[in-house]
């Protein structure tokens, strides 16, 4: 079995983002950039998977500017076997990342496609359900365990009462949640190897996909602030605090 | 402008959830309802009473039982023929559904909005709401994931919606329901509980997350939630986790105990009316947007607090 992993360059999870004073966005000059977390997720399951002699092979794509390469490499030193980059400069959006992915998944015809649930970035959390039904496969988003048997693959859900098991027919797609794995980090053996597997660059044109956006934004701004309040002496002053508010 | 509202349902009672999504439909248009399950007929009755909803679309059948998105989303992408705008809660029903429908009707979905500023134009959280967007859709159709706690909630009582069977395309034939683990719980839902006390990292243990937190959420009647550290570790279930990537929370009063405030945390948690923070380190971020911070060791300030309540 061949497994496609989809992996994002975002902005660093530890970086606090800064709104750009004009509104037009976030500003990312100068910040430091790394995979999606959630994709790392990915990444992991997928050699594991292949470590238990489920997969024969890995393949990355990343939608991006040239800098993506740097996530590609990533993935190849994590232990994926090659890559492919679909440069652009353009922001591309889900639907039109979940476009591109079903036409290198006509390609590539793997049996699994593993995203993350969610881009912490534009927080969208769409592209892997999106490219299910492109595709008219089964969708395990969310996933906690993850279990393929033959021709099925079996999902254990996060959902918001607690978690759903269900089943679906390969060829499927999986979306990570946290507590699927911890990512291993590369060695750097590894990160040398990664090096020289091979990494494809196309663009979204050869694969036909137009990436204009359905949506615009208008404008960027910074959420309602918070002030800090004020320091309690202790217990006491807490009760007396919340005793007030009428809680107690 | 006809909307679709989805609603969150265990096939005996309508959710929470559903209430703002109702809300926010409203201030888009006309609002008719999906309810889609299996014996859901109950559900399809309480729903016609929400108050401002028009048509209710009762979709009935085995397929539609665990509101599989394989099953669901062609039936709202059939649907939506005739309506202008699907709208869901931010669930995780939600979020597994609505984004297959907006593929199927080849639209960009609009994800967990805070406002509706005109007929297409949004505002919503990104970077972990460390900004706000505002988006315009250029589809022709609309397809919008509600975050709940950006809306009231629709009175569940005063309105007379017309109950209406649908029938629609039903199993695909992709997956199918194995089993589920929902603890059940007197204490009042995450989402919509007034209080919540919530534990992080520092708790050590499941043994000592119940003994520290759940005696002072009893004596305040409150949710029981958590920072992802502390569920990562198992000291509780997956569903107690809030933040970027688990629950967005604004109860009344929002208690962090041992919580860093990792800016995926504060995701969750920063729309709270009242923040309290107790932590032992006086820098610990939580502090900056706290309301009311205690500097102290949780083990032997959560006991006393508890016992002076
Ligand atoms: C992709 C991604 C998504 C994430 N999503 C979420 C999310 O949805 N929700 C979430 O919560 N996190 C999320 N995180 C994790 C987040 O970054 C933090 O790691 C996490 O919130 C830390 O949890 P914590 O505050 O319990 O632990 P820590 O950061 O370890 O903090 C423990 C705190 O307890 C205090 N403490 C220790 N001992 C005591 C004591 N005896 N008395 C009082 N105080 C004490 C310490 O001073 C410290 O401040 C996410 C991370 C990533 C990468
Ligand atoms: N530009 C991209 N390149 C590669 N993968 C992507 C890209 N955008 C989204 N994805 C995948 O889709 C997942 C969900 O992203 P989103 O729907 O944007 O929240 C991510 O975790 C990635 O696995």
């Amino acid at each position: 079995m061949k497994i496609l992993v989809p992996v994002k360059r975002v902005i660093d999870y530890n970086v606090k983002p800064r709104v750009k004073a004009d509104g037009s966005g976030v500003d990312l000059a100068n910040v430091k950039m790394s995979m999606n977390p959630f994709d790392e997720i990915s990444v992991e399951e997928a050699i594991r998977l292949k470590e238990a002699g489920k997969a024969e092979e890995i393949v990355a794509v990343s939608i991006g500017p040239a800098k993506a390469t740097e996530t590609l490499r990533t993935a190849l030193a994590m232990g994926a076997d090659r890559a492919i980059l679909v440069e652009t400069d353009d922001e591309v959006e889900p639907l039109a990342v979940a476009k591109i992915l079903k036409a290198i998944v006509d390609e590539e015809s793997p049996r699994l496609v593993i995203t993350g649930k969610q881009a912490i970035d534009d927080d969208s959390n769409q592209t892997g359900q999106m490219l299910a039904a492109l595709l008219g496969w089964g969708q395990g988003t969310f996933a906690n365990t993850v279990e393929v048997e033959g021709e099925a693959i079996t999902v254990k859900r996060e959902i918001d009462g607690g978690l759903q098991t269900v089943k679906l027919n390969l060829p499927a797609v999986v979306t990570t949640d946290l507590r699927l794995n911890e990512p291993r980090y590369a060695s750097l053996p590894n990160i040398m190897k990664a090096k020289s597997k091979p990494l494809d660059t196309k663009t979204p044109g050869d694969y036909g996909v137009d990436t204009t956006p359905r949506l615009t934004t208008t404008n960027v701004g910074e959420p309602p602030k918070r002030e800090a309040g004020e320091i309690l002496e202790d217990v006491d002053a807490l009760v007396a605090k919340l005793k007030d508010m009428g809680v107690a | 402008m006809k909307t679709l509202v989805w609603v969150e349902h265990d096939n005996n009672h309508v959710a929470d959830a559903t209430l703002a999504a109702v809300t926010a439909a409203g201030k888009l248009g006309e609002v008719h309802l999906l309810v889609a399950g299996e014996n859901c007929g109950g559900v399809a009755d309480a729903a016609a009473k929400i108050a401002g909803v028009g048509k209710v679309h009762v979709a009935d059948d085995a397929a539609y039982g665990h509101h599989l998105a394989e099953n669901i989303a062609p039936l709202v992408a059939e649907l939506m023929g005739d309506h202008d705008a699907f709208v869901a809660p931010a669930t995780t029903t939600g979020k597994n559904v609505a984004p297959r429908v907006a593929a199927l009707l080849d639209v960009m979905q609009i994800s967990d909005i805070l406002s509706v500023e005109g007929d297409k134009t949004f505002t919503r959280p990104i970077y972990a709401g460390n900004a706000i967007a505002t988006v315009e859709s250029a589809d022709a159709k609309l397809v919008i994931t509600v975050r709940g706690t950006a809306f009231e909630k629709a009175a569940t009582e005063g309105g007379s919606g017309i109950v209406e069977a649908v029938s629609g395309p039903t199993d695909a034939g992709l997956s199918s329901f194995v089993s589920e683990e929902i603890a059940e719980s007197d204490r009042p839902e995450l989402t919509s509980a007034k209080i919540i006390v919530s534990g992080g990292r520092a708790l050590g243990s499941g043994e000592k997350f119940e003994e520290v937190i759940t005696p002072l959420a009893d004596k305040l009647g409150a949710g029981i939630g958590a920072s992802r550290a502390a569920v990562d570790a198992g000291y509780v279930p997956n569903d107690y986790q809030v933040g970027q990537t688990g629950k967005i929370v604004a109860p009344e009063l929002y208690i962090a105990i041992g919580i860093s405030g990792a800016i995926q945390h504060l995701a969750g948690m920063k729309d709270s009316k009242t923040i309290v923070a107790i932590n032992k380190d006086e820098d610990a971020p939580i502090f900056q947007v706290a309301d009311y911070g205690l500097v102290a060791d949780l083990f032997k300030a959560v006991p006393e607090l508890t016992e002076k309540l």
